[in-house]
């Protein structure tokens, strides 16, 4: 008994030795959050509206937002203030109105459930938009339902939009803008989100220095992730599923991405991932499962692409003859119909160490590197780019034979479209 | 008296104006014939005159382009059963080579289901059941026509036709099996006999058909036959006839 | 009927050519997916060896067969049993055998390395070709009496449909390479069983191989419930058709 007593005297003397210093380091930098109020938001709380409780604050102020239906129209937040939901508070649009409008700095949004936003084609209606110069913005842990645009952030800088899961159910394109949306901005940080049913997935236009990271698209009805002009980003880890047309990028450079996985984005002209006039990326870890094309490359130049995998895909890469001094080292190629394409004779482009599935070579040296070089284009590949319905004969005896012979003495494919160093196993990715 | 149902003629086969080609070759032209119940008609003639083809056309195997051929008063024509009514030997019975006599006897007797009691006089007289497990590819010539002899009779059918019966056949058995036409005769079948030897036939035919280059020349009785050429053998009246036809 | 059938069965399965045809569909089956790393893999080998060992042999064994059976039909025909009779049961003692040692051979392993649903497709479609083939084996054994002859019909008739019709079809895609020509590609493969069976096959085994606008169109066509029952129809007709017209002309025949 007097043992345990003692352990917990001395116990709560420490934590009160502790908070001593925490108010001090608070006191220290955060002194307008003690000053800050915060105020409640519902039925029988002190403000019955959200707008009210808004327009009785001050920067700095917590606005709880608890259980409840608000149709308050348009919410627009010029002050910085913390807007924090509490049991799922839904805020309806109504179809009618933009719902959050954010105009100042320093705003948070967290925890609503917010749907119904209005349509129109003039003025992009969002669920949540961030006005030009609203930096430091964060929008955590909502859930956004059938809105016309997600989260739309436009001419600012800073803007955090993370564990948000964005979602729309309307049928027909035209009722549907993008989850994600980003125009002009800076330091973008896009964490952890879930958008399915939107036009793209994440739209990003003019954003530079910026991440995306951990994100999930699927089923949205045009692109999983769509991007053009955003230079030096970084895409980690996200997953795109089944978009209409996959993934597509445009007119960037200087593009990281790492560990993402594109996954059955089928259809005539659906990608894993299409790369139009990229310069200078860098791909590695990413997983291309199942696509109509894993990577289809349009006039791209200076990209590295190591140790990536192309599983199950209708044709692994599709190499356009526009496109000059990229690297293919060391990915894996298992089970594509078609390991790669070209629509050209020049080859501008460097293949080495590579692991093709199909390679039929022999290593007697034993140094995992096969010594006979591989071919990775089959003259079929060739035959289907100039003739797509010659993929009838896909598997036909007469066109094993002509590929076979094609392989021993290529006359129809690029000379130089070859791994002179093809790896015997497959690398670990 | 007759009630009209009974044919006043006991016409069992009735070929009329059949004509058959092989190619360019013609194997019977324009032929008519009637054959009677009880009867025992030689065919004769040299080879290549049609023979084989009237006794495959009777059986339906060969297909005639023009005419028709009735059995008992019905077209053959598109039909099948009056084959039940039929013993057929061929000239070089030609069996399934890897299945043993056996089998064929089993088979045959499978197929003809309605045959109430099967004749199995010759399969005793030919002691067949010392080889019925050979297979047919490694019997001779005349053990072969031993079994098609004996599946010929078996059914006891009204009409018999034998394509060279005896050939291949030994003395003894040539013997029994004549034995077995002059017997099946007597029970008032009708038999349609093909042979070369014509002294063979002497002791049973009651009618000769000779034919040449698919016509018939001559459908009569032997008394007729011999009547008329005023020749002790049938051998004897045919070579009377045909150097009577030559003149 | 059953009487002969039952003649014609044992003989067939007493045939040494069945049993080691039967024993090289396993040894190629068990070895197609004991030598590829994953089953799907296994599967496109077999389809490979499918689509050509199992056309020729049925078309082969069944026109050498056929011929060989003239005294057989000869014996019979003498009897009172109709021809048609004669001829459907060897049709059908000749197509029972051929898709029972398919079934054996490369049934039992497909079932068990390959997913269900594919080693269904892959069984019924292998059977329907050795069927489709003992038809066209019965076609062309009719049309001459020469059994050296009628041989070489059917080995042309296999040329043709494993390999040339291929030919003529990427001939004639080059030809027209500039009109819209996918869905008279689709009707062109209904022409050829054995590429109606690959495209069913594929579409059941990796369907993104079929993709591109193509693809897309296959899928539709071959894709779709009524597609595959179409498709499925149409193999059904390539065995009635060749049989039909063999019947017709049997039943004509002088033996």
């Amino acid at each position: 008994m007097n043992m345990k007593i003692i352990v917990t005297m001395s116990t709560i003397n420490q934590l009160k030795y502790y908070f001593s210093y925490l108010s001090i380091f608070f006191l220290l930098i955060l002194p307008a959050q003690l000053f800050a109020k915060t105020v409640y938001v519902g039925g029988n709380k002190q403000f019955k509206t959200i707008k009210s409780a808004i327009k009785e604050s001050q920067d700095g102020d917590t606005i709880i937002v608890t259980k409840g239906v608000y149709k308050e129209g348009n919410i627009q937040l010029k002050k910085s203030l913390i807007l924090i939901g509490k049991g799922n508070p839904i805020v309806d649009g109504q179809h009618e109105h933009e719902i959050f409008s954010v105009k100042v700095e320093n705003v948070v949004i967290k925890g609503f459930q917010i749907q119904n936003s209005g349509r129109s084609v003039m003025s992009d209606p969002s669920a949540i938009k961030v006005y030009k110069g609203a930096k430091n913005v964060h929008i955590l842990n909502n859930y956004l339902l059938n809105n016309y645009f997600g989260i739309f952030v436009q001419n600012t800088e800073k803007v955090i939009v993370k564990n948000n899961v964005i979602k729309a159910t309307q049928a027909k394109e035209y009722q549907l803008g993008n989850g994600i949306h980003c125009w002009k901005s800076d330091s973008i940080q896009v964490i952890g989100n879930k958008i399915f049913g939107h036009r793209d997935g994440i739209y990003f236009e003019f954003v530079t220095a910026s991440v995306i990271w951990k994100n999930q698209a699927h089923d949205n009805k045009r692109y999983g992730l769509h991007f053009m002009f955003a230079h030096n980003n970084a895409y980690i880890s996200n997953k795109f599923v089944k978009n209409g047309a996959g993934v597509a990028v445009m007119y960037t450079r200087n593009i990281v991405m790492l560990y993402n996985v594109f996954q059955e984005n089928w259809g005539d002209a659906a990608y894993g991932m299409l790369f139009k006039e990229l310069s200078d990326c860098y791909l590695t870890g990413n997983k291309f499962y199942r696509n109509t094309t894993g990577i289809f490359f349009d006039g791209t130049s200076r990209i590295i692409i190591e140790k990536n995998l192309f599983k199950e895909n209708g044709w692994g890469v599709r190499m356009q003859a526009n496109c000059m001094d990229n690297l293919m080292e060391k990915n894996n190629f298992v089970g594509n119909t078609f390991d790669i394409t070209t629509n050209g004779f020049l080859t501008l482009n460097k293949f080495v160490n590579n692991y093709w599935d199909k390679y039929e070579g022999f290593d007697i040296n034993k140094d995992k590197i096969g010594d006979v070089p591989y071919r990775p284009l089959s003259l079929y590949s060739v035959i289907v780019e100039k003739n797509p319905p010659a993929m009838l004969l896909y598997r036909s005896f007469m066109i094993d034979l002509l590929d076979k012979s094609e392989r021993i003495l290529p006359s129809l494919t690029p000379e130089n479209f070859i791994d002179n160093e093809p790896w015997m196993v497959p690398h670990k990715i | 008296m007759n009630p009209g149902w009974f044919p006043t003629k006991f016409d069992m086969i009735t070929v009329k104006n059949i004509t058959k080609h092989f190619g360019k070759f013609k194997a019977l032209d324009d032929l008519n014939l009637t054959m009677d119940r009880g009867e025992c008609i030689a065919l004769i003639g040299p080879n290549g005159c049609g023979k084989t083809t009237l006794i495959k056309s009777i059986l339906g195997m060969v297909l005639p382009e023009k005419g028709e051929i009735t059995f008992e008063g019905k077209n053959i024509k598109n039909d099948d059963e009056y084959r039940r009514d039929i013993g057929y030997m061929p000239q070089i019975g030609r069996y399934p080579e890897n299945m043993t006599i056996e089998q064929v006897l089993n088979m045959v007797q499978g197929i003809r289901k309605h045959a109430s009691d099967v004749d199995l006089d010759l399969y005793n007289a030919f002691e067949i059941e010392k080889f019925k497990t050979k297979r047919m590819r490694t019997l001779s010539g005349g053990t072969t026509q031993k079994v098609s002899a004996t599946l010929a009779f078996m059914f006891q059918p009204k009409v018999l036709i034998l394509d060279e019966p005896t050939a291949g056949l030994d003395p003894i058995a040539a013997e029994i099996l004549k034995e077995k036409i002059i017997a099946a005769k007597n029970k008032g079948c009708l038999i349609l006999i093909t042979s070369h030897l014509l002294s063979e036939l002497e002791d049973f035919v009651s009618q000769i058909i000779f034919m040449q280059d698919g016509q018939l020349i001559l459908h009569k009785n032997v008394d007729d036959l011999k009547a008329t050429t005023g020749q002790a053998t049938i051998a004897k009246s045919i070579i009377h006839l045909l150097k009577e036809l030559k003149s | 009927m059953m009487q002969i059938l039952k003649y014609v069965a044992l003989d067939i399965l007493k045939n040494k050519i069945v049993i080691a045809y039967t024993v090289m569909l396993a040894l190629f089956s068990w070895s197609a997916f004991g030598l590829e790393d994953n089953a799907s893999k296994g599967v496109l080998t077999l389809l490979n060896i499918i689509l050509l060992t199992v056309p020729l042999v049925s078309v082969l064994f069944t026109t050498i067969y056929v011929y060989n059976s003239n005294e057989f039909i000869e014996l019979l025909i003498s009897h009172p049993v109709k021809r048609s009779k004669i001829w459907k049961s060897l049709f059908i003692g000749l197509s029972t055998s051929m898709v029972v040692a398919y079934v054996i051979g490369t049934g039992i392993p497909l079932l068990l390395f390959a997913d269900f649903g594919t080693a269904i497709m892959m069984i019924t479609a292998g059977s329907l070709l050795s069927i489709i083939f003992v038809a066209v084996a019965f076609l062309s054994s009719i049309l001459t009496r020469d059994k050296a002859k009628g041989i070489g019909i059917s080995i042309i008739a296999w040329l043709y449909f494993a390999l040339l019709f291929d030919g003529l079809v990427l001939f004639l895609f080059f030809q027209f390479a500039d009109y819209p020509i996918e869905k008279v590609v689709v009707a062109l493969s209904a022409l050829s069983p054995i590429d109606l069976t690959r495209i069913l096959i594929l579409l059941r085994l990796d369907v993104s191989a079929m993709m591109g606008y193509t693809g897309a169109i296959f899928q539709n066509y071959f894709g779709s419930s009524w597609g595959l029952l179409l498709s499925f129809g149409l193999l059904l007709l390539w065995i009635l058709i060749p049989f039909y017209f063999s019947l017709r002309k049997f039943k004509k025949k002088d033996l």
